[in-house]
Parts: structure tokens; C-alpha cells; sequence
């Protein structure tokens, strides 16, 4: 088959070793060939270090824990719901939300590779493309938990979610007591990245 | 047998260290490296299937000492020239001598945010119907392996290979990475949620309610 040869011929051991230099020559041949545009590349980085992150799935976390109708309709349809706030794009194209309960908490990992919801978290955290978090959160997540400073009561079950596929997962976090009547942005600030993945908990009021 | 990415379950990794919420990117050639990343699949030249599959045909050596933008531009350097983008002399001379054929396809700044909001949805209608209804009992294929290509992509992990679980979720008729990463056609067929419980997967399960969801396509699996 064609792919066969890839095994034993890899040109890109023909750019320079060290890594910046090994991007900057990709970079500089692909613009000199008229493929890449330096420009779009800082737009590209410019979007997912300022425009796109974690926020955006605080505020639809905190929408779904004071919002009864608006959770209702991301457990129905959850691209629907969320392509009402705007929130749609590359690696988010299929999502499901995942809401941790008292019985049940949730973690979200990718083994195979990084897959993770982009327009709703940004960029994944380097922790969660590191082989130790890809190889040990599905055999022993309360040994990752405890990495993480977590710890969940001895009778809840933990369910971890490999994403194989194209489907991305978001955990919805139990809103933390005390927090009745509480604004939408007020909420939102309770909402850590690692609360929507899995390996946090949402913060507690001081 | 699998590749070196497959490491669901590996024994012998170290603690996992977590960081700040608002890093994105810890150094500036990651962020190029991604950048650039993204940039060269708009030329069209490949999928996500064979963008993946670059990655993991690595070599085990190269796999574990590069660390993870590393892997991808080791994966990009490897699809540039596959496909004919990019010519090994220029590659290794950094010297280029004319502007590509492709070259009306170079992803421009005003593109961009288009481009990233517009995304790529894996669901595409299938003759394939689903067999599989929720509540059902499957069991996965034995070998975790591509069964169109000796070696080739595929999506299930050997760590959930040849084990038990219940259909949780139907997802739709989604592209299959094993056919669409090798241009065998993106064969779109039903894709499910399987739940197993941690017991089935491993030996010494922390806790007995433990599960594990993946997502798998239903040439993946069979009746129970």
C-alpha cells in the first residue's frame, strides 16, 4: 500500500535538529514557495491566544447551571444550543456536554492523540497532550485526580471519556454550593479549564 | 500490533503536572508550529485522517523524544513531501527555486477567522444502517488493528480491544478514519458511544464503578 514506505523514509529528518529552527525553516521554505502567509499565521495565533479559550465554555457552564431551558436544549442537541451563543468551529464540530453529579464525575481524554474542544476551550493545556495524562487517566483516573490535588468521595463513580472520534466532550461541573442567585458572569468565574475537562472541580466561594 | 501512540493504560509515566489556566502557548515556535500547522491544510493536500496517521507513522524513536509540536511538525515535514508540496532537495537546502502550483490556495489573514469558525464536520450520510441500538451489548474487535491496511490508521485503541461494553450513545454516520486516512474514500458508517466498565479493561481497576467511553464505528464491533 502507499503508505507503506512512510515507515522507513522521513524527510523531515532532513530539517535542522533543534526544534525553533526546525519550524522557522518550514516556515521560511513554505512562504518562499508562495503556500503560507507569515501574516495569517499571526492572525491564527493571535485568535486562539486572545479570541478563543476557556471563557467561552465558562460562559456556557454558567449558563447551564442557571439556565433550566438552555441545559435542556445542549442535552438534547448540543451543537444547536451552542451555535446559538456563537459558539462553533474547528474541533468543536460535534459536541456533547457531560454533567458530573454527585454519583458520577466525568474526565475527558484523548490517548490516540490531543482531540479537545477548541471553540469552547482554546489550545489544550500541555498536562493534557503529555504522555503520562494520556496513558494514566483511563486506568487510574483518581491517581491523576490526586496529581491535580483532587479528591473525590469514596462512593462516586468515575466514568473517563476517550475521545476516538470527531465528537468532543465538554464536562459541565456541579455548581458549587452557595452560589443561589448568583449572575451569569459571577458564575462564570467559578469555571476553571480544568473544571470543563474533568480533572477540577469548579471554585468553591470564598 | 499498534503503533507507539497507543498508549491507553501504558504503565511506568511519571506524575502529571498541571499549569497555569491562562498558558496557551509555553514558547513562541509552538505557537508557530501550530500555526503553520493549520496554515498548510488549507492547501487541501490531505485530511485529518492522513494528518494524524503522519504523526503516528513516526518512528517510535522519534516518537518518544520529540516533544508534542515537535511531533507535528516531524508529521507536516513527512506529509509536505508525500505529497509532492515540497521536494526533498528544497527541503533539505531551504532554498527555493519557484512559487508552488498551489499557491492561489496559501490561506491569506483575512481568511482566517472564516476558515477557523467554518470548521469540518465528520458526519456525511451513509448507506450503512446502524445494527446497533442503545442498551446493547458489543463486543470490540480482537485486534486493534487497521483491517484495510497492513499498519494503517485506525481509531481503536488495543487498551479497549476485544472487550465488552454497551452502546451508550448513537452519534450519526460519521467519515471512517481507517479508509479516509489512506485514500480508500471517506466510507462514512455509524458512530456510537460504548461504555465498558473499568473491570473489563483492566486488571487492577481503582474502584468497581469505574467506566470508560470510547467513541467507536460500527465496523468496530459486534453483537453480543
Amino acid at each position: 500500500m502507499p503508505h507503506d514506505h512512510h515507515d522507513h523514509d522521513h524527510p523531515h529528518a532532513l530539517l535542522p535538529p533543534a526544534p525553533a529552527l526546525r519550524v522557522k525553516a518550514l516556515e521560511t521554505i513554505l512562504t518562499q514557495k508562495g503556500l503560507v502567509d507569515p501574516a495569517a499565521l499571526d492572525v491564527i495565533i493571535d485568535t486562539y491566544e486572545n479570541k478563543i479559550g476557556p471563557r467561552n465554555g465558562a460562559h456556557v457552564v454558567a449558563k447551564a447551571w442557571s439556565d433550566p431551558a438552555f441545559i435542556d436544549a445542549l442535552r438534547a442537541d448540543a451543537d444547536a444550543a451552542l451555535l446559538e451563543l456563537g459558539y462553533y468551529g474547528r474541533q468543536g464540530e460535534h459536541m456533547v456536554v457531560v454533567e458530573n453529579t454527585t454519583d458520577t464525575h466525568n474526565i475527558v481524554v484523548c490517548t490516540l492523540c490531543s482531540c479537545y474542544p477548541w471553540p469552547l476551550l482554546g489550545i489544550p493545556p500541555g498536562w493534557y497532550k503529555s504522555d503520562a495524562y494520556r496513558a494514566r487517566v483511563v486506568r487510574e483516573p483518581r491517581a491523576v485526580l490526586a496529581d491535580f490535588g483532587v479528591t473525590l468521595p469514596a462512593d462516586s463513580s468515575v466514568r473517563v471519556w476517550d475521545s476516538t472520534a470527531e465528537v468532543r466532550y465538554l464536562v459541565i461541573p456541579m455548581r458549587p454550593e452557595g452560589t443561589e442567585g448568583w449572575s451569569e458572569a459571577a458564575l462564570m468565574d467559578l469555571v476553571t479549564r480544568d473544571s470543563m475537562i474533568g480533572t477540577g472541580l469548579a471554585k468553591v466561594p470564598a | 500490533m499498534s503503533r507507539v501512540h497507543d498508549m491507553g493504560g501504558r504503565f511506568g509515566e511519571g506524575p502529571v503536572v498541571p499549569d497555569a489556566d491562562d498558558v496557551v502557548f509555553y514558547t513562541d515556535w509552538h505557537a508557530r508550529a501550530l500555526a503553520v500547522t493549520l496554515a498548510a491544510g488549507s492547501l487541501g493536500k490531505w485530511n485529518i485522517d492522513v494528518s494524524r496517521h503522519a504523526r503516528e507513522s513516526l518512528s517510535p524513536k522519534d516518537y518518544m523524544a520529540f516533544s508534542y509540536y515537535e511531533k507535528w511538525m516531524g508529521g507536516l515535514a513527512d506529509m509536505l513531501v508525500h505529497r509532492g508540496v515540497l521536494t526533498r532537495e528544497e527541503m533539505a537546502d531551504q532554498t527555493v527555486t519557484q512559487i508552488s502550483d498551489l499557491a492561489d490556495k496559501k490561506l491569506t489573514a483575512d481568511q482566517v477567522a472564516v476558515v477557523l469558525a467554518r470548521g469540518g464536520p465528520a458526519t456525511r450520510d451513509s448507506d450503512v444502517a446502524p445494527v446497533f441500538s442503545v442498551g446493547d451489548a458489543v463486543m470490540t474487535r480482537r485486534i486493534a488493528e487497521n483491517v484495510l491496511v497492513a499498519g494503517g490508521h485506525t481509531r481503536l485503541p488495543k487498551y479497549a480491544a476485544g472487550a465488552r461494553g454497551r452502546i451508550l450513545r448513537y452519534h450519526g454516520t460519521h467519515i471512517l478514519p481507517d479508509s479516509n486516512a489512506h485514500g480508500l474514500g471517506e466510507a462514512p458508517e455509524p458512530l456510537y458511544a460504548v461504555i465498558f466498565p473499568a473491570s473489563e479493561l483492566w486488571q487492577h481497576p481503582e474502584h468497581p464503578r469505574d467506566e470508560v467511553v470510547l467513541d467507536l464505528w460500527q465496523s468496530y464491533l459486534e453483537p453480543l
